[in-house]
């Protein structure tokens, strides 16, 4: 039995975009809870009193955070079905890489791309455009970077797919132009049930950012 | 056919030093290649094209990097003597309290190290804080996991050196036997443990080097 699983999460937030994803690819139950950000309740406190944060993936009362973590957590509960990771221990190392690689500058740029301003936002659009290229270098040839089945590095990656049109509009940029083959990739993996029912809508990413960069003075 | 199992590091990296650990601790045979950062081989840049860092495990010519990344390579693939818990909450945790060590309680403990002197009262608040988290997670262990040394050891290992350096370069008592007794007493038998103290770095040459970091970032922070 799957056991009492419960997502507390946001809406907009890409991490918690990745553990609704593999729970959707894993056929797990679960209670879905929403915080309202940027206030944050007492029991998300509670449940990751380090670094305060959502996603935190809560199984049978014990709290799972950091969105990679619960990641594999997930995959290794429930490794019946729909595995994530590959079982060869080199690449699976690989698919960590990459992983760790989409949430330092992925993360870290796209952010940038709408919370800075002048050079600092240009730099950043510019590197964060060569970081999808070295994706794009990375898929390759290959359906996904999980090779012909959708895997860890898809999970991790296709929801800030969601926040494009949020970059794109506040930086004054096109990712598409640059990059067709990351937004083809993107295309394929919307396609499947648990992307496109997982990720926000892009639409409502931006009003959410609106929101952040009120509260974060970013005009 | 026998395996060919290369590690490029530098002489004072703590991160190269879990590779080490390791693979010791694994029993596996393998080859030292020291890099000298400002002068990186052909080789490392082959292997870590895109970051150029050390260390790097290179297994039948296949390279995997990032000392984290690396740490779980060596546990899958050799699975003996096993390194991570098996069950997924206690390794979900034990990866948890590793990044934790990384990103928060390194650049804590580092933050503090380079703080003026009228700045190391508020860099220490932090560094206590987070220190005090890390006391809590040995309550009733000798070591991280239980008996016997692991990931999360090895992942905290480089603190177990660098705290009595530190502590000897600024002259001030950090992890005291009262405040914190669990990490004093872990530090102890981690420092102290066969497979462990073999390993370390000289500690002359450690002084002088971080004694000389230090300086430089006093220097490039002191207003002219």
């Amino acid at each position: 039995m799957d056991g009492e699983v419960i997502l507390l999460d946001a809406y907009a937030s890409m991490f918690g975009m990745r553990l609704r994803i593999a729970l959707a690819e894993k056929g797990v139950k679960y209670e879905y809870r929403e915080e309202n950000l940027p206030k944050k309740s007492p029991f998300l406190f509670q449940m990751n009193p380090i670094h305060k944060k959502v996603p935190v993936l809560i199984h049978n009362g014990k709290p799972i955070c950091e969105s990679l973590i619960a990641l594999q957590y997930i995959d290794e509960v429930w490794h019946d079905k729909n595995p994530l990771l590959p079982s060869d221990p080199y690449k699976r190392a690989q698919a960590r890489l990459w992983a760790d690689f989409v949430d330092q500058k992925v993360h870290t740029l796209g952010r940038k791309t709408w919370s800075a301003k002048g050079e600092e936002q240009e730099a950043a659009k510019k590197e964060f455009i060569e970081a999808l290229k070295v994706l794009e270098g990375e898929l390759g040839e290959k359906p996904y970077f999980g090779g012909e089945e959708f895997g860890y590095v898809d999970v991790a990656l296709i929801p800030f797919y969601s926040w494009f049109h949020a970059y794109e509009t506040c930086g004054n940029f096109k990712i598409g132009t640059e990059c067709p083959k990351f937004v083809a990739w993107a295309k394929r993996s919307m396609q499947r049930e648990s992307v496109s029912k997982s990720l926000a809508d892009p639409e409502k990413v931006y009003d959410f950012v609106l929101i952040l960069k009120k509260h974060f003075g970013v005009e | 056919m026998a395996e060919e199992v290369k590690l490029f590091r530098t002489w004072s990296s703590g991160y190269a030093l879990r590779i080490v650990w390791a693979l010791k601790l694994k029993g596996i045979e393998y080859e030292t290649i020291f890099e000298d950062l400002t002068n990186k081989s052909p080789s490392l840049l082959q292997y870590n094209p895109i970051h150029g860092k050390v260390p790097v495990l290179v297994h039948d010519g296949k390279p995997v990097c990032e000392s984290l990344v690396i740490l779980e390579y060596v546990d899958e693939t050799w699975k003996h003597n096993p390194l991570l818990p098996q069950d997924p909450y206690e390794k979900s945790m034990a990866r948890f309290w590793a990044n934790f060590g990384d990103d928060k309680l390194m650049k804590s403990i580092w933050q503090l190290f380079i703080a003026r002197e009228k700045d190391q009262d508020v860099a220490a608040v932090e560094a206590l804080e987070n220190l005090k988290l890390v006391e809590e997670q040995l309550k009733g262990k000798k070591f991280f996991h239980g008996e016997t040394i692991g990931y999360l050891d090895l992942a905290f290992g480089w603190f177990a050196d660098f705290v009595s350096i530190l502590e000897e370069i600024m002259s001030l008592k950090l992890v005291d036997g009262e405040r914190f007794p669990h990490l004093s007493s872990w530090i102890q038998h981690f420092m102290d443990a066969p497979v462990i103290r073999d390993c370390w770095p000289p500690r002359d040459k450690m002084i002088i080097k971080y004694q000389v970091m230090r300086e430089k970032y006093l220097a490039a922070a002191t207003p002219k």
